[in-house]
């Protein structure tokens, strides 16, 4: 770096370095080494709940890895710092080598070489025809050939492929375009969850919704109007070979309506979202909501209803709890878990199918205050033991309630009645809006588009000289591959092609020699 | 023919073909034996060592033939019958495959005969890896992977690791001839620096769109059908975005900086290993990677989405709670 520069001269010297080609480069590189620990390291938005576990398992590096932004690498300081760079180097880049293509672009082929024989592709004859006819046959072989020629001075200069460059601006271009949709989706859009028992519906809107993850700009009054009922829920289960006990397939059932008196059916599957307006519905879980009546003690329905128990493993055995605040004279909660298929293996009940075949309910009963009478949230799948407790036997273990459905059992003390009415499954769908992804998949495909030209077009310069001397004229042919992975036969060949049009179209029969 | 029996076929195709890619080996291991004992620059076109040679790319012609029949019948195994990429085992046949095919397809236009041993032992190598430690009898696909984008995606990812594997390997014999001093023997033979190094480049710039289509088009229009969002930047995502960007360097370099021979075939090779490690090693040393398509709120369907990956039974993790 020099050291004697003033504001203006550092300036254009720090541009000059930021837009240089190996700062782009070194920038590449860098992006793709800065994008290796969010592969490693558990991510906020990928999978938060295996980050919650990280950090559990390591409270010491946890502070530190959450200074460097480790557990949302993609958003962090110096991550965003690589892209920017690479972004603002790259506008550097193109904006210069789009003035000079636009000159070239109307420039006439360059000049001949005064010794043609000097370039890498050469070849050369005599004829006993005319330079001029020479020349005007060769301008018409090379327009032929797609070239731009011009002719002066007793030679032909023919140049091609000016669509490489083309096509490297529009890569270039089109990666920015990218990373507009790209924004778009984050700013603008928004991405929900909700849990839909069979039966019921919701409607699009983010009082609806168990989770809502709105775009930093995101305007929840531009929200569609529509409303989605899950009337039914198929799932087949694989029954044998090697992959039994998995779901073949599973279609969810929904009747939709819009806020303009549109409406429809849709038989919703993985893979195939339904569209209404720009927002997508996707089907992305299901599970079993047991459905249980808890009678307090002094025989009022304290709750009854599907309660929602969410799936541990591949069996669908499934851990919920039921809460009853209202029950009086105590509160009553219920804990536990759902088999689906119940069996016992190694002495351990547990579930072997995902399907109800033999469903049965494993419950803990706790009495007490549930932590629910001061308002405050509280999830609906934990149960605040603090001020609970646990319902025992006589025999001072715990009392567990194992129920299938239609059993009834009536709790110890006067707390009331449990009854397990039956079961309903549940949907698990994801409602997101995601504007600029027709910007993105269009910014991809003429990135691709650019590439393919960029790399396989193939920019080249030919040309050709005349010269009378002692009544018979010297021709010499060359050619000046420009593209860097250059194919030295096909030059060749095409060069070869060119000299055997030219003395076929004189009928001579010369001297030449060849020298490529 | 019943499912049990095209299994079998399968099986046994696999067999055939590793036998015939072993003897396909060993001509060409004749030939090259005997190549060592003349100088580089005698060109042998008859005679025991040049029917060597062609009976090597000949027998390699006919494996290929029986590893299709062994994808095509594995693909018949299932029921339904479906394309043969499902897990591991099936993926790393069909990418042998396609490695050899590509080779063979190649061979003429390139003047890849030195290859010969080379691509054969590593698909042999492969392939006895995939029978070994990655066999899985046929199952059906879970449902998030019964879509056309199993076949668009894959098979082009396939194409174009199998290209820049062939281009990587020419790669690697660059680096190698430039340190060896040897006038016999392979290295000797195998095709001039400048030429190796532009075979490697065309290899690279014919695989490098298709990657390209691949991992950044076909790739997130099935994960936005699938999951509901285009880009996820999960393990198996991040790490086809870094072979992209190697990739991307690697061309950037040679087309800007200059940077030829050398230099270039270093970054090839971190292309190379990125690409493979992200086939193979997520699956096995990432944290998140059992798991990596399976987010805090999904089902079983995330779970073997990619052919690359192992199909494990994947929890389906609780959502995120909701308040009560």
């Amino acid at each position: 770096m020099p050291t004697d520069m003033n504001a203006r001269e550092l300036l254009r010297w720090s541009w000059r370095q930021l837009t240089s080609m190996r700062t782009a480069l070194v920038l590449l590189l860098l992006l793709a080494l800065a994008a290796i620990p969010g592969s490693v390291v558990p991510q906020e938005d990928v999978d938060a709940l295996a980050v919650s576990r990280w950090k559990n398992a390591h409270p010491d590096l946890t502070p530190v890895y959450e200074r460097l932004g480790l557990f949302s690498v993609y958003d962090s300081v110096w991550f965003s710092a690589i892209y920017i760079l690479l972004m603002i180097s790259l506008v550097g880049c193109i904006l210069p080598r789009s003035a000079v293509y636009w000159r070239a672009l109307r420039a006439r082929p360059p000049r001949a070489p005064r010794n043609l024989s000097r370039l890498p592709e050469h070849a050369s004859y005599t004829t006993g025809e005319g330079a001029d006819d020479v020349l005007a046959a060769a301008a018409r072989e090379l327009q032929r050939r797609r070239y731009r020629v011009e002719v002066r001075e007793g030679a032909v200069s023919a140049e091609k492929g000016y669509l490489r460059e083309a096509g490297n601006l529009l890569f270039h271009l089109s990666v920015l375009v990218v990373l507009v949709g790209f924004a778009m989706g984050g700013l603008f859009g928004f991405k929900a969850g909700v849990i839909v028992t069979v039966g019921n519906g919701f409607s699009n809107n983010p009082t609806q919704y168990d989770e809502f993850v709105p775009g930093s700009m995101f305007a929840a009054d531009d929200m569609d109007g529509f409303s989605v009922d899950v009337e039914d829920f198929d799932i087949t289960w694989l029954t044998e070979g090697p992959a039994k006990g998995q779901a073949r397939s599973f279609v969810s059932h929904l009747d939709w309506a819009t806020a303009d008196g549109d409406s429809g059916t849709y038989d919703l599957r993985v893979n195939h979202p339904l569209a209404i307006g720009d927002t997508e519905v996707f089907l992305i879980g299901h599970g079993y909501a047991p459905v249980v009546t808890i009678e307090d003690g002094n025989g009022d329905v304290a709750y009854s209803g599907p309660t929602i128990f969410l799936p541990t493993d591949a069996t669908f055995e499934s851990f919920g709890v039921i809460k009853a605040p209202d029950a009086r004279p105590d509160q009553v909660a219920l804990e536990g878990t759902f088999y689906p298929t119940f069996a016992l293996g190694d002495g351990f009940p547990r579930s072997v199918f995902g399907d109800a075949v033999n469903p049965l309910m494993s419950l803990f009963v706790y009495r007490g205050d549930l932590g629910l009478d001061d308002g405050g949230s509280q999830s609906v799948y934990v149960l605040d033991k603090s001020q609970a407790t646990q319902v025992m036997q006589d025999d001072g273990q715990p009392l567990r309630l194992d129920m299938r459905p239609g059993d009834s059992v009536e709790l110890p003390d006067g707390l009331g009645t449990v009854t397990f009415e039956g079961i309903q499954r549940w949907n698990k769908l994801q409602i997101s809006e995601t504007p600029g992804k027709l910007v993105a998949l269009a910014g991809v495909v003429l990135a691709l588009l650019g590439l393919l030209g960029s790399l396989f077009i193939r920019p080249r310069r030919v040309w050709v000289r005349a010269r009378e001397e002692d009544g018979a004229t010297a021709v010499d042919l060359a050619a000046l591959d420009r593209s860097s992975g250059g194919d030295p036969e096909r030059g060749a060949a095409e060069l070869a092609a060119i000299m055997d049009t030219l003395r076929a179209g004189s009928g001579d029969a010369g001297t030449s020699k060849e020298n490529s | 023919m019943t499912d049990a029996s095209w299994e079998t076929l399968s099986n046994q195709a696999v067999a055939a073909a590793g036998v015939v890619y072993f003897l396909a080996l060993m001509a060409h291991l004749v030939q090259w034996a005997s190549l060592r004992k003349l100088p580089a620059e005698e060109v042998v076109t008859e005679g025991r060592t040049a029917m060597a040679g062609r009976l090597g790319v000949l027998l390699t012609g006919v494996a290929v033939l029986v590893h299709g029949l062994a994808l095509v019948a594995r693909g018949m195994a299932a029921d339904p019958n479906r394309v043969p990429w499902g897990n591991m085992y099936e993926f790393t046949l069909s990418g042998t495959f396609v490695v050899a095919l590509l080779y063979l397809l190649l061979l003429r236009r390139f003047d890849l005969e030195w290859m010969g041993p080379l691509v054969v032992a590593l698909v042999l190598a492969l392939m006895m890896l995939a029978v070994i430690w990655l066999y899985d009898p046929v199952a059906p696909l879970t449902e998030a992977l019964y879509s056309p984008w199993l076949v668009i995606h894959v098979v082009s990812a396939v194409i174009a690791t199998g290209a820049f594997t062939l281009g990587g390997i020419c790669s690697v014999l660059y680096l190698l001839k430039e340190r060896s001093t040897k006038d016999r023997g392979y290295l000797a033979r195998v095709p001039g620096l400048t030429s190796l190094d532009r075979t490697s480049y065309r290899m690279h710039a014919f695989a490098f769109p298709v990657w390209t289509f691949a991992v950044l088009i076909t790739g997130p229009i099935w994960a936005h059908q699938a999951w509901s969002s285009y880009w996820n930047w999960d393990p198996k995502e991040v790490w086809a975005f870094i072979t992209w960007v190697v990739y991307a360097a690697y061309l950037h370099a040679r087309a800007t900086v200059g940077w030829k021979g050398r230099n270039a075939a270093y970054v090839a090779l971190v292309g190379l290993a990125t690409l493979w490690f992200n086939f193979i090693g997520i699956n096995f040393f990432s944290t998140t990677s059992q798991h990596s398509y399976a987010a805090p709120a999904s089902v079983e369907q995330r779970s073997s989405y990619d052919a690359g990956q192992v199909p494990l039974p994947v929890p389906p993790g609780p959502p995120a709670s909701p308040s009560a």
